[in-house]
């Protein structure tokens, strides 16, 4: 495999004749044209917020602590909720026992809750939670790739 | 069920057994490495990912010990599947793409990592190896009682059969072939979970669907003879008139006896015949339970005290443990990159929700067909048992294959997810060094992560299956679950922090879990508090580790921030991931 030698076209080298038109025939040779502002106030060079946080300056910690946040309350609010439900299941059955008797389609009421339902519910939140956390790492990514 | 020949589920062992080999082999080619031993060198896709995850994670305690507890306990249980399932959404939310990110092999490695002590590394390593033998211990103990049950024979025989497989596949294939063997676990554990039910629900149906809720009382539909295994102590309720054969309160006893009131002893290997409609005599520590306790949730059915307490406390157990079992651990470093490892988690909750939806309701037709269980005290066995009560000739056959081979599945997919951890955690930590070359230091640690636990399990006890994997998950979450959760999320996670805090949750679950295996206390409560550790042992063992870790503050790993970046940047941006 020799692919660095053969020259992709399309992609013109500076300096070098176009390939297949042959050289030398009066096309002026390609030079460089630069800004000519060249004498106005320059900008401080902006520095990247990937070097921020690779350099690990007070900046760079802003931008890593945003996003371990931002994470940290998505896990939080998908917790909370499935916490809250998990835990009021059993107070409800054990507040009020004759739901048990309750049947649905044949099954009684708290089986069929805990013992069915519980996982597309489950499925669901997850599918939700994977979704935000990769959201947010992809805005997180945006950020810092900014120049 | 004596009465149908045994050989269709001696064969379905055979077969699985030799399916398991012979898929491992496959995974022999490309296992040349030792990184391929370890990680499958990276190299697996979400779906083979989860299926993986939950062919390795359904083990005995799902596949026989939660029908079993539904069988005893009724609707308590129903928090077992749950809790099993819903510690994916927590690892999700908390562990997973971080923990990825680490670029660590083992819990051992993420200590060392992000701490950089090899004191909390070592600890690590003890307690991956602790947690692997005690979840190991069920599934050996499972196969014993499958094998006695389906073919009868005695219980060493089953424990060795998948000991063995178990080692051969692990010491000659490595993580790779794992991988495609817990994959085809998990389809063939779904099936044989699944189809039998189908059966026995049109059984039931055409039976006249008896409600097991509406059963005043556990009764044998037929003339049922039972055999104990082992002595058991028994309470009769209502009186009743048995054929016996064997030792009744220490007095050889042969003949048709009436039984009043009160508390009998049965030697090991006496027969007892319930005539057809009998109360079936309950083994001492289990209450009979009326339809309407057993069918409710947090009931307290079949006489477990303090019935809510051990809901809150078996479901943080289970929620906070799910993230420190070495062999689920392990499985993520498999996944290329963080958003991988976060699809995988998510594609394992569905899957194992659809194969949780049918043991309950085996516990359930158990109540009605298999009540005589309650005397030998071995529900477990009732997912092997039904095919053969309900079945007609030749569904009975096959229905008990099946499930006979989904149990047996389950045994060996659990013991190699956790073979391999504990033997890569044994090989790394405490045998490097010792052996030629690093293949061969592997292959000595699945030796000895094989053969301790058989060894104790042959040493007999009689907790359920459900029960010891349940404290398999209480010691975990007390140890791992603190220091992951703090490692990933809190900068000021100290090293001093961190041992003292595995000491104290490890010292105090891991003594609940010894007196309970032992028999217990005579107070209820104690007995409670003990059983289901992880409602005290859980909070203790994270206020110590941030107490102590604030009290060190000083002592602040140098390179803390940057772990951090490299746990939580996402791959691709060049933060860290490879320094």
């Amino acid at each position: 495999m020799n692919k660095a030698n053969t020259p992709r076209s399309g992609v013109p080298r500076p300096g070098l004749p176009r390939p297949g038109r042959g050289g030398g025939s009066g096309r002026p040779p390609r030079v460089r044209v630069t800004s000519p502002r060249m004498g106005t106030v320059s900008r401080p060079p902006a520095r990247s917020p990937s070097l921020e946080i690779v350099e690990q300056t007070r900046l760079g910690e802003v931008y890593m602590r945003s996003l371990i946040r931002s994470q940290l309350r998505l896990a939080g609010t998908a917790l909370a909720v499935m916490v809250l439900v998990l835990a009021a299941l059993p107070l409800l059955f054990a507040w009020q026992p004759a739901l048990s008797a309750v049947r649905v389609v044949g099954v009684p009421l708290p089986w069929l809750l805990i013992g069915v339902l519980a996982y597309p519910a489950l499925t669901g939140g997850a599918a939700w939670l994977a979704r935000a956390a990769d959201r947010a790492e992809r805005d997180f990514g945006d950020i810092v790739e900014r120049r | 069920m004596s009465h149908s020949p045994i050989w269709p589920s001696a064969a379905a062992v055979v077969l699985i057994c030799l399916a398991t080999l012979g898929v491992g082999s496959l995974g022999l080619r490309w296992s040349r490495t030792t990184s391929d031993f370890y990680v499958a060198s990276r190299a697996v896709n979400p779906w083979w990912n989860a299926s993986a995850i939950g062919g390795e994670y359904l083990s005995a305690a799902s596949f026989l010990g939660i029908a079993g507890l539904a069988l005893a306990y009724g609707g308590d249980i129903l928090w077992y599947p749950v809790g099993y399932t819903a510690g994916y959404l927590v690892l999700l939310a908390l562990v997973a793409a971080p923990l990825r990110r680490s670029g660590a092999y083992t819990l051992p490695d993420f200590a060392e990592i992000r701490l950089g002590s090899l004191t909390v590394r070592r600890m690590a390593s003890v307690l991956t190896i602790g947690i692997g033998w005690l979840y190991l211990l069920p599934q050996f103990h499972g196969a014993g009682l499958a094998l006695r049950t389906v073919i009868g024979t005695p219980g060493w025989v089953g424990e060795a059969v998948v000991a063995m497989v178990v080692l051969i596949n692990v010491v000659t294939g490595g993580m790779r072939s794992i991988t495609f063997v817990q994959a085809f676990q998990f389809w063939i554990k779904l099936t044989a979970i699944s189809l039998p039910m189908i059966f026995l629900l049109l059984a039931w149906r055409a039976d006249g669907a008896p409600d097991p809720a509406a059963l005043q009382t556990p009764r044998v539909r037929a003339t049922t003879a039972v055999t104990l295994p082992n002595t058991v102590r028994a309470d009769v309720i209502e009186p009743v008139t048995v054929v016996v054969d064997g030792t009744v309160d220490g007095v050889p006893t042969t003949g048709t006896r009436t039984w009043t009131p009160g508390s009998i002893e049965l030697g090991a290997g006496t027969t007892v015949t319930l005539p057809a409609g009998a109360q079936v005599p309950h083994v001492a520590g289990l209450e009979i339970s009326d339809g309407a306790t057993w069918v409710t949730p947090s009931s307290g059915a079949g006489g477990r005290g303090y019935p809510l307490y051990r809901v809150y406390s078996l479901l943080l157990a289970l929620l906070f443990g799910t993230m420190g079992l070495p062999h689920v651990l392990v499985r993520f470093y498999t996944n290329p990159n963080g958003q991988a490892a976060r699809r995988t988690t998510l594609a394992v909750i569905p899957l194992l929700g659809l194969f949780y939806l049918f043991p309950p309701f085996y516990g359930a037709l158990g109540r009605v067909y298999a009540p005589e269980l309650l005397l030998t005290g071995r529900t477990d066995a009732v997912v092997l048992l039904l095919p053969g009560r309900m079945l007609d000739h030749p569904w009975a056959e096959l229905a008990s294959a099946l499930v006979t081979a989904g149990a047996f599945a389950a045994f060996l997919s659990t013991s190699s997810g956790l073979t391999v951890s504990v033997a890569g955690v044994l090989s790394q930590d405490l045998l490097r060094g010792r052996f030629r070359s690093s293949v061969l230091g592997f292959r000595a640690g699945a030796l000895g992560a094989v053969a301790v636990p058989a060894l104790l399990s042959l040493l007999g006890q009689n907790v359920s299956l459900a029960d010891i994997v349940g404290l398999a998950f209480a010691v975990a979450a007390s140890t791992f679950c603190p220091l992951l959760v703090l490692g990933i999320w809190w900068r000021g996670l100290t090293p001093r922090g961190a041992q003292v805090g595995l000491v104290v949750g490890g010292v105090l679950a891991i003594a609940a879990v010894l007196v309970t295996m032992t028999g217990g206390t005579t107070s209820a409560a104690a007995n409670a508090l003990l059983a289901q550790p992880a409602a005290w042992t859980v909070p203790v063992a994270f206020a110590v580790m941030i107490a102590v870790s604030l009290a060190t503050r000083s002592s602040l790993p140098d390179g803390a921030a940057r772990v951090l970046v490299r746990l939580h940047a996402p791959e691709g941006l060049g933060l860290g991931q490879r320094s």
